[in-house]
């Protein structure tokens, strides 16, 4: 590619990105090829090829639908580009037979979340149909009443009745959306079918009564490119994603601008501490010694999280813009991406995205001619959670033993290599760019008093859609929970959900309707954390749930500082002896004096925090505890039937533990 | 108006007393100005914090957690609470649960009553173990025969890596795995022995428990004190006998040498030497070496100087490009062994395989030092048999029934026992430099000294040069104590080398440990700058205190070279008192 010039970024940014009515693109991020989206990339040319067409097959990142992989949207013969889950390869040559060759839409596997329209302006071209109700045994039955009376209307050969996999739609009995124009209709009784055929379908009149209202939550600004750029391809950033035109905007102003920019959006850390963005930036900026450093830290480590990961791998140049736009705002010419070994894919994309920025001249000397030099490497994690940690990831990045250090020194101060380093999370980078280009007041138009934005979460444990969830912060657990991701499994009843990983804590059911913001989880004993959520239903032992988290902390302990190395691994013992049945009473006074000490006398946010998710489940569930201790054995094995397991947890390893 | 330029400062409050201190002072320091005791296992004197123990957590009043007193600044406006209900509450639980991370096994510990653990579990009132305890079942590591690590007994407190890895330089210790399993271990899971391990012992007297203690060897003393058929001596170290007294609850500095030598002698030792004896003789031959090398420009410069076995063996491992630089002459400790084995042995008549030589010395090094070449057995025997530290000696004076403090004083025996000041001063960094150029001055120019004091090489600066005039000729030294600081003036002679130029010195002096010998790695607990000042003190006073202040003129060094051995670094004195050098791996295996 030939070097940019700041007039091409001027033009592309004038330029509207190309339409495009003709592709199949491949979700191909790592959740979606260990789902076989790869054979289902390798089906679809294939097939493509043997139908002799010419649409274009093409890999995308994931936007997020985790539940679904393997994941592809599809656009052709004339319709809007519709998404396909659960795609493994055999479906490939359905999809190119029915959708590609005859614009018809196959069975059970069309995802069309319901948009809220309202209006039928264009003829009626495709019925989806689905019992969101428990059992999902009417599905059939509504979609052979539709195509009876569509055939009564003669109508069977222009409009199509398709089981559909997903609507957006929950909880709502008999639910059909009317494509194109996206209107849905929930509670679908049998007596409605001929109504919405006779003045739906053909009198393109509304019924108010069964229309769904209600729009998604959902906001994609940190994932707003993720699924629909292929993040392996420089020129789909900058003509479809407006890539790179944040840091144009930010180049066009002083690094003193931007920060004003970054503190006027209100953006906050979206590592978990929440600390501003603009306030570490400027603590980093203030130092008079030079030079200084930007670390993007790629290690998220929380059980269930995969944010970043995601991000990085559908996305690298949004991340990496944002980093150059931290680089140019605290003076710094070096950056580096911290990402945990695990992350492979991410990495190669990463490192794609690196050289493709350098090769167009947006990174190195003098990028676009604006005087400002920038360049950025990766380094990679060594499987350590508490390098997540900001001075134990830049021990690590020196060479050295990933222990976090005291502060002060703050990193702002003496970070990486003794200079003044700002370590920012993917997600908070991810939309640095979009702040830049949009403006800090419409992003500080998201969100509450205190916390501004959006906040990706990645939603799994007992949840129908296990999925990546992109929601303006003041959305409710609830609404997360059930309006997006479809509820509990099996539709039993919710018990929890608990946020913040290894750090947070269990958020009780009467309490779901709290709006998410630092601030309000952690007056409810939990923390916004990166973003993990964990769905828990009324069979899951929150005994066993804090001896989950607690023993990733204690696998994860660095071992430096005594409170965190020897009181993790003691109250872990109290725990396995509590969920075995075999508690005493005096245990759970036990358990909050250690709890207490870690807390306090932890060197590191992991030590400190490691107690919340005993002391939550204390907090809301100590019956549970009393339960276990007062049941003994036999109640413990009852529980672990209950929630599943064969036998109950076994014991830990005894005291003598080998390294994990 | 005053030209000295006064430090800025912070005011603030600690437990309601206002406190001003230099800024960038510790809250852990500032409370000691205003007598107010943070505990800590952590934090030592010497070492920057490493924040692993937190006990001595405080709270800053409106502060969202609490603080490490150890390395958090005191700020201006700070409103310090350093012993509240809930502070103390956390430190006993911190405490219990380290508590519960070790071995209950006081009783038979080498740091028995002189562990900071025990005390400070004493000062807490822990009475029950409250915590069920864990400890991970580890063998301990023999391999040197001059340090033991006990890895059960380690609370991770992080001093022995941070002494072994930036004070000294060596990197034989690190912390393996992590969580409950984090242990300290030679770097790479080997044997300590098979490690860069140079055997300095710092670590050892920095751990706050018995987790790294010397190997003890009194028992194999008293054996030998009770068989009949041996004659045992022994001698003492020149630093030895300003510091022994701590362990008898005296002020560092304080000098015992004479009642060491009637309490040696009350433990049965047939004859008392003194090792600064030989450092005299050490200094004779070192000098001429010296004197050979730089006015005689017979071998290169500069020369160092090599009595320390811990610096020997680290330059062996990571400089031996400087080993035709070192000088030959064995350490005093040797010197005096190989010489109570011939000279002593003929003219008292004792047969020399019945002689056991023991030595007592501030230093776990010396130790190896024993057997460390085959010169070390130059007459046919063993120069020196059993080497004690000053803490073993300790030990064994309280196990003896002799009420050390109330002896008499005592004298040593002839002919190893009398001593210069300079042989005296060989106990602190810079005496050997300031001994070996009061002998130097004299061959060189065949004058009386008239100043015999170097202040120029005095003091605790980690690296000291001076130019001093030898006879109208500049004489370039350097000193360097601490082995971390080492490579720093070693590198200047290479980069001089590699550019043909003269070196930067002709004479350099090194000891491994901080302060010398009277800072050794066997000295008694508790050492830091303000100790190992009082210490050298005391040496110093004793250099002071003798008629004789050069080597050279010792009159039982004169009646040495005339009656046994001849000409320094004659052929004689080669045979019996110098040593070669070898470069050997970093790593055993």
């Amino acid at each position: 590619m030939k070097p940019l010039t700041l007039d091409d970024l001027a033009a592309l940014a004038s330029r509207p990105a190309p339409v495009t009515t003709d592709f199949v693109r491949v979700q191909l991020d790592t959740g979606g090829i260990a789902a076989g989206a790869e054979e289902t990339f390798a089906a679809f040319r294939s097939a493509v090829a043997a139908a002799a067409l010419s649409t274009p097959v093409l890999r995308v990142g994931s936007h997020g639908r985790s539940w679904a992989d393997p994941v592809v949207e599809v656009a052709a013969a004339g319709l809007p580009p519709v998404l396909y889950g659960g795609v493994k390869a055999d479906v490939a040559p359905q999809i190119v037979a029915a959708h590609l060759q005859s614009g018809r839409l196959i069975d059970d596997h069309v995802i069309a979340p319901a948009s809220g329209a309202a209006e039928l302006a264009a003829p009626v071209t495709h019925l989806l149909v689905l019992d969101t109700g428990v059992g999902e045994a009417k599905t059939k039955f509504f979609q052979f009443s539709f195509v009876e009376e569509l055939k009564r209307r003669g109508l069977a050969d222009q409009i199509q009745v398709a089981r559909a996999l997903d609507l957006g739609v929950y909880d709502e009995g008999v639910v059909v959306t009317l494509l194109p124009a996206g209107v849905t209709y929930t509670n679908v009784l049998a007596p409605d079918v001929a109504r919405i055929v006779e003045q739906s379908v053909q009198g393109r009149q509304v019924l108010d009564d069964l229309l769904w209202k209600r729009t998604d939550p959902q906001v994609r600004i940190v994932l707003r490119n993720c699924g629909s750029i292929d993040p392996e391809s420089l020129p789909d950033y900058l003509e479809r994603a407006h890539g790179y035109q944040g840091l144009r905007a930010a180049l066009a102003r002083t690094p003193e601008q931007v920060i004003e920019e970054l503190k006027v959006s209100g953006l906050r850390g979206r590592g978990g501490a929440g600390f501003p963005t603009w306030l570490k930036w400027t603590n980093t900026r203030i130092q008079k010694s030079e030079p200084r450093c930007v670390i993007c830290n790629g290690d998220e480590g929380d059980p269930g999280a995969f944010m970043d990961r995601s991000v990085l791998e559908s996305d690298p140049h949004s991340v990496l813009e944002g980093l150059m736009i931290a680089g140019y705002a605290i003076g710094a010419a070096h950056g580096y991406f911290y990402i945990r070994a695990e992350y492979p894919k991410a990495v190669e994309r990463v490192e794609r995205a690196l050289a493709q920025a350098r090769e167009a001249g947006l990174l190195g000397r003098n990028i676009l001619g604006t005087g400002f030099s920038f360049d950025a490497k990766i380094r990679l994690g060594a499987g350590a959670f508490v390098c997540g940690e900001e001075t134990a990831l830049i021990a690590s990045i020196e060479g050295k033993r990933g222990s976090p250090s005291p502060r002060p020194p703050y990193p702002s101060v003496r970070g990486l290599w003794g200079r003044p380093t700002a370590i920012n999370n993917v997600e908070t980078l991810a939309n640095v760019p979009a702040i830049l280009l949009r403006g800090g007041a419409w992003y500080a138009g998201y969100g509450t008093e205190t916390t501004k934005g959006t906040k990706v979460f990645a939603v799994t444990g007992k949840v129908k859609n296990a999925q990546l969830v992109e929601v303006p912060m003041g959305t409710t657990l609830r609404s997360i929970v059930f309006d997006v991701c479809g509820g509990v499994l099996e539709d039993k009843d919710i018990k929890a959900v608990q946020t913040g990983g290894p750090s947070g804590g269990v958020i009780p059911d009467k309490h779901l309707d709290t709006p998410v913001a630092y601030e309000t989880l952690q007056q409810l004993g939990s923390i916004m954390g990166s973003g993990g959520m964990i769905v828990m239903d009324t069979t899951d032992s929150m005994v066993d749930v804090a001896k989950f988290f607690l023993k990733f902390c204690v696998d994860e302990s660095c071992g430096k500082c005594a409170p965190c190395r020897i009181g993790g691994f003691q109250m872990l013992q109290i725990l396995d002896r509590i969920s075995r049945g075999r508690g005493a009473a005096e245990d759970i006074a036990a358990l909050r004096r250690i709890c207490q000490a870690m807390q306090k006398a932890s060197l590191c946010g992991l030590g400190q925090t490691a107690p919340n998710p005993v002391l939550s489940t204390l907090r809301y569930f100590d019956e549970e505890y009393k339960a276990y201790i007062e049941g003994g054995p036999s109640y413990a094995r009852k529980m672990a039937r209950a929630a599943g397991g064969a036998e109950p947890a076994r014991a830990l390893a005894p005291a003598t533990t080998e390294g994990a | 108006m005053s030209a000295v330029a006064t430090l800025p400062t912070v005011k603030a409050t600690i437990n309601g007393l206002v406190v001003e201190v230099p800024v960038g002072t510790s809250i852990l320091d500032a409370a000691r100005r205003a007598a107010v005791k943070i505990p800590t296992l952590c934090k030592h004197k010497d070492l920057l914090p490493t924040a692993a123990c937190g006990l001595c957590v405080v709270r800053n009043k409106g502060g969202p957690r609490l603080l490490r007193a150890c390395c958090t600044p005191l700020e201006a406006g700070m409103e310090i609470a350093t012993h509240d209900n809930e502070i103390v509450e956390v430190r006993r639980s911190t405490l219990e649960l380290i508590l519960s991370n070790h071995p209950a096994e006081c009783l038979t510990c080498g740091r028995n009553g002189e562990c900071e653990l025990q005390s400070i579990a004493a000062d807490f009132n822990i009475r029950t173990d409250g915590i069920k305890r864990h400890v991970k079942e580890q063998p301990a590591d023999r391999s040197t025969g001059s340090i033991i690590l006990e890895f059960e007994k380690c609370i991770k407190c992080g001093r022995c890596l941070q002494v072994c890895q930036e004070m000294q330089d060596v990197w034989a210790l690190s912390f393996l795995e992590r969580g409950i399993n984090t242990r300290m271990a030679p770097a790479g899971d080997i044997a300590l022995a098979e490690s860069p391990c140079v055997k300095c012992g710092q670590c050892s007297a920095h751990c706050p428990t018995g987790a790294i203690v010397e190997n003890d060897e009194t028992a194999a003393v008293w054996a030998a004190l009770h068989d009949r058929d041996k004659v045992c001596v022994v001698q003492i170290a020149p630093s030895v006998r300003v510091t022994v007294g701590e362990a008898f609850g005296l002020p560092p500095g304080t000098n015992l040498t004479k009642k060491l030598y009637s309490a040696l002698r009350r433990l049965g030792f047939h004859a008392v030497f003194d090792t600064n004896f030989s450092a005299d003789v050490t200094i004779v031959e070192e000098a001429t070496e010296f004197v050979q090398r730089f006015v005689h420009q017979r071998g290169p410069l500069p020369l160092i100087t090599s009595c320390c076995p811990a610096w020997t063996d680290f330059m062996e491992k990571k400089h031996w490009d400087f080993i035709d630089n070192f000088s030959t002459a064995k350490s005093p400790q040797q010197m005096l062994g190989v010489l109570a084995k011939t000279y002593y042995a003929q003219q008292a008549g004792i047969d020399p395989a019945k002689l056991v030589v023991v030595s007592i010395m501030p230093c776990t090094a010396k130790k190896y030092e024993l057997s460390r070449t085959e010169e070390m057995f130059a007459s046919g025997f063993k120069d020196v048999d059993i080497c004690l530290t000053t803490r073993e000696l300790a030990r064994m004076l309280k196990q003896s029934g002799i009420d050390f403090l109330a002896l008499d004083d005592g004298a040593a025996d002839s002919i190893l026992g009398e001593y210069s000041g300079a042989g005296t001063i060989f106990g602190t960094t810079g005496g050997v430099m300031e001994a070996a150029l009061r002998t130097a001055h004299h061959y060189a120019t065949g004058q009386k000294l008239g100043q015999v004091e170097f202040a120029a090489v005095r003091g605790l600066d980690g690296v000291r040069t001076a130019v001093i005039d030898v006879g109208g000729a500049k004489v370039r030294v350097a000193v360097a104590h601490g082995l971390g600081h080492v490579s720093a003036v070693l590198e200047q002679v290479r980069q001089a080398r590699r550019e043909g130029k003269e070196p930067p010195y002709h004479f350099i002096e090194v000891m491994a440990c901080p302060g010398g010998c009277i800072g050794g790695g066997g000295q008694p607990y508790g050492v830091d700058n303000e100790r190992r000042r009082q210490r050298i003190a005391g040496l110093y006073q004793d250099d002071r205190d003798q008629a004789v202040r050069c080597s050279h003129e010792n009159p039982e060094v004169v009646r040495l070279y005339r009656d046994f051995l001849g000409q320094p670094n004659g052929t004689k004195a080669h045979e019996l008192l110098h040593t070669r050098y070898t470069a050997r791996p970093l790593y055993k295996r």
